[in-house]
């Protein structure tokens, strides 16, 4: 056993490091650390700067551009973009679709969309859930039907994040109805600007504008746009997700929250002193901190497991990295508002630049009620918690 | 040893959940915070018809000679219907200072707030106090025959509506002394104050007080803020309570509707546990709501803030528990602002850190010896 990184990989580091505060636009760095989602400029911007580095695609086949990194490179890169913070390469086409179609798609289309993927020209939203179909996502209705050479879309697809954005959506979608659920659906690839297609936001409960519920009347797409076999579209999912929930223990991203509460609980007074010398908030923290550290050991020891394993499954200890990931993320979150006191209740909108010209507020409290409120949402997607706990129960309790 | 309501209290109770249920739909209440003022002039009026306005003054100050009950029954339909009036701040806060502050203020004012001719705000929070009412940094002068005060108050509810405020300045003594803190009353016309949506879609402002020229209504205030602070408690947590009722009942119902997988997922069992754990959060909150009027009436002033703490502090890890599991047993839809379960969880989140959140109480009364004393 040797749990230290390699010389090699302390090099790594700090050139990947070195790298993005080279690279990294300023004002997209302090926009994430006042802790705002960045815009679609922001993401685009930054990724085509990381294409050009050969970095956009870590996952990726060196064949399809990726750097050719060993795990525990890809767990440093991800880790120190968290931390700077800067934007993670766009997660619907680096690790949704992209490997979905490198692992089951054709030739033709990895040409025709791979490169743009991983440029950022086509920006992708995920077309899985639907009213009725949540949890239960093999329950979904959303049909395409075979005509002549074309897939002809009818249904819903709901909770479509950032569609307002995208230029393609990847479609789970029912082909055929009389199968067992899991055995009737297909993998489709869908242009958003189609006739038929019509995107409606849905406002969440800080304000924000994130998610889409996604009609579609009648929407033709090329029969070529399929993705693997005809029915056969639930092993792309079931291979989608498990990465997905992988991408979730947000290991970076929670120490980079942590050093901002730090940074604010300095700054904020309790008891006639600065928070941070509080013994019960320090506690608190340091409580965060020391699950951080052991969730931080577990994806490293996933890492090294899945370095050794053969196959390419989906491990499913990511069940463990999902549920522990989102909790941690959301206890800081709820510190960081908790952190403002009652300066947490002034309503920032988190997508617009309030300038703050009366001074309503210490600027850094701006929004962080607003995160607590949307990050409840964590514990929702990419598989629920309770659904992961299920699929532990089954997959290794053996219940 | 009695729970129950007498039959006045239960009258008050229904017409104010009838007048809710007539004016505070889900639509009614989005228009309501979209209008000017963030909340609704109808519904004000219809509070200073059904008196409630007025309800908590003595009678010969022409109010209606409520108690902390009362108040306290309409805060919780207040709770249920999510109500953005400035209710809370004109007669819990304000009110509270207007009972006890001299007869010719009384007379002069309380006919106006029953008639819904005056709201009231409270100014206290500054940028350093935090939770702490004696941390007051805004100063108050004598001038003339008067006094002036000078400083900024922060997240004064509904402050950008309010006619006269209620301030606490200090006239003597250092920053964070218990001692030398003024209750004051300033005309709004002497403020500046500037709103701005809180996140529960609620009101409140930022007021900015220059040399104002201000009534004197206690000089030795900060006994006067705990008593009026202690009450405000009491109604928060009926407040709360009320919240929570509709979010845990809003689960319930939705987990019964709600299909997936091919049945109800209020069948299964790990979901039923959750709802299970939400109603023992919330029946301890109830409880906690009883005890918060008994502990607002004590007469030794540390027993009521031992007692004000430890409610704010079951309140709170209630609110907590509920508001985020109500979230997450209805999944997506209740992230959304179109859904209203997620409208309480804000509201929750909110009345938790009013006048301190759960962990600034329970540091508070564990520093106070707690509740129970080693013989
Ligand atoms: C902000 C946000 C962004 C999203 N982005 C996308 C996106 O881009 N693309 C996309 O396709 N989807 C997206 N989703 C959808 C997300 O994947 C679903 O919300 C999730 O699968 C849960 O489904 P549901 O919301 O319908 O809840 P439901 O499935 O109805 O679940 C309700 C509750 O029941 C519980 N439950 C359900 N089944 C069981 C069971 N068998 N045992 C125990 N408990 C159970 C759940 O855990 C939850 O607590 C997003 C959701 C949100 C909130």
């Amino acid at each position: 056993m040797d749990l230290n990184f390699s010389a090699e990989e302390i090099a790594f580091r700090h050139e990947v490091r070195a790298f993005i505060d080279a690279s990294l636009p300023a004002a997209t760095r302090a926009w994430l650390v006042a802790g705002k989602s960045p815009t679609k400029a922001m993401v685009v911007e930054w990724q085509k700067i990381l294409n050009a580095k050969g970095w956009a695609v870590p996952e990726w086949p060196v064949q399809w551009g990726g750097p050719g990194w060993s795990a525990a490179q890809k767990y440093i890169f991800r880790e120190e973009l968290q931390m700077a913070p800067a934007p993670s390469p766009l997660g619907f086409n680096v690790n949704m679709c992209g490997p979905v179609i490198i692992a089951f798609g054709t030739e033709a289309q990895k040409q025709r969309f791979l490169p743009r993927m991983a440029n950022l020209d086509d920006w992708w939203c995920q077309g899985f859930s639907e009213p009725g179909a949540g949890s239960d996502l093999a329950g979904l209705k959303c049909r395409a039907v075979r005509d002549g050479n074309e897939w002809v879309i009818n249904g819903q697809k709901t909770w479509t994040t950032l569609a307002q954005h995208a230029d393609w959506i990847f479609l789970l979608c029912r082909t055929n109805p009389e199968a067992k659920k899991q055995e009737g659906i297909s993998f489709i690839l869908c242009p958003m600007n189609l006739p038929g297609i019509t995107v409606r936001p849905i406002i969440t409960i800080e304000g924000g504008h994130e998610v889409n519920e996604v009609f579609f009347d009648d929407v033709r797409v090329p029969v070529e746009n399929l993705v693997g076999e005809e029915n056969k579209g639930w092993d792309c999912a079931k291979y989608l997700l498990g990465n997905e929930r992988f991408g979730q223990a947000r290991v970076g991203a929670s120490r980079e929250r942590i050093r901002r509460l730090k940074i604010i609980a300095r700054e904020s007074m309790d008891g006639g002193r600065p928070l941070i010398e509080d013994p019960d908030f320090r506690r608190q923290m340091t409580e965060i901190e020391v699950e951080l550290k052991a969730l931080e050991m577990t994806v490293m020891r996933v890492i090294a497991q899945d370095m050794k394993r053969a196959d390419s499954k989906p491990n499913p200890a990511t069940s463990v990295l999902k549920i522990k990931g989102t909790e941690i993320q959301q206890g800081v979150s709820e510190m960081l508002m908790k952190a403002a006191g009652p300066y947490a209740w002034v309503d920032g909108d988190p997508d617009e630049e309030g300038s703050n010209e009366w001074d309503l507020a210490p600027d850094w409290a701006f929004g962080l009620a607003g995160t607590y409120f949307n990050w409840r949402k964590q514990s929702i997607y990419g598989g629920s918690n309770e659904i992961q706990r299920n699929i532990m129960a089954k997959a290794f309790l053996g219940l | 040893m009695d729970f129950d309501l007498t039959e006045d209290q239960s009258l008050l109770a229904d017409s104010v959940r009838k007048m809710f249920a007539d004016g505070y739909g889900f639509e009614q209440r989005k228009a309501y915070i979209k209008s000017a003022e963030g909340w609704s002039t109808a519904m004000w009026a219809q509070y200073a018809e059904l008196g409630l306005l007025g309800l908590p003054f003595a009678e010969e100050d022409g109010g209606f000679g409520g108690g902390l009950t009362d108040t306290c029954l309409i805060a919780e339909q207040m709770g249920k219907a999510l109500a953005l009036e400035p209710w809370f701040s004109t007669v819990v806060l304000g009110g509270g200072f207007l009972r006890r502050a001299s007869a010719e203020l009384r007379r002069e004012l309380v006919p106006q707030v029953a008639a819904g001719e005056c709201k009231l705000a409270f100014a206290q929070v500054e940028r350093q106090s935090r939770y702490d009412l004696f941390d007051v940094a805004t100063t108050a002068k004598r001038e003339g025959g008067g006094w002036v005060i000078t400083g900024r108050k922060g997240m004064v509810l509904h402050g950008d509506s309010a006619d006269r405020f209620f301030v606490t300045a200090r006239h003597a003594g250092g920053q964070r002394d218990h001692g030398g803190i003024g209750v004051f009353m300033v005309e709004a016309k002497h403020a500046t104050a500037r709103g701005f949506r809180t996140v529960d879609g609620g009101r409140a402002a930022e007021v900015e007080f220059d040399k104002a020229h201000a009534i004197l209504v206690a000089e030795d205030g900060l006994p006067m803020v705990e008593a009026v602070v202690a009450e405000a408690i009491a109604a928060l947590a009926f407040e709360a309570v009320g919240c929570m009722d509709i979010a845990h009942a809003m689960t319930l119902d939705y987990m019964k509707t709600r299909q997936q997988f091919g049945k109800p997922i209020s069948s299964f069992q790990a979901l039923q546990h959750r709802a299970a754990d939400m109603l023992v959060a919330l029946e301890q909150a109830r409880s906690m709501s009883f005890f918060a009027v008994q502990a607002a009436a004590d007469s030794d002033a540390d027993e009521r803030r031992r007692g004000a703490s430890a409610v704010k502090v079951q309140i709170g890890r209630s609110a907590r528990l509920v508001g985020q599991q109500s979230i997450q047993l209805h999944g997506g839809i209740a992230m959304t602002m179109e859904y209203a379960c997620g409208h309480y969880f804000k509201r929750l989140t909110m009345n938790d850190s009013l006048f301190g959140d759960a962990d600034h109480h329970i540091k508070a009364l564990a520093d106070d010896g707690g509740l129970v004393k080693a013989a």
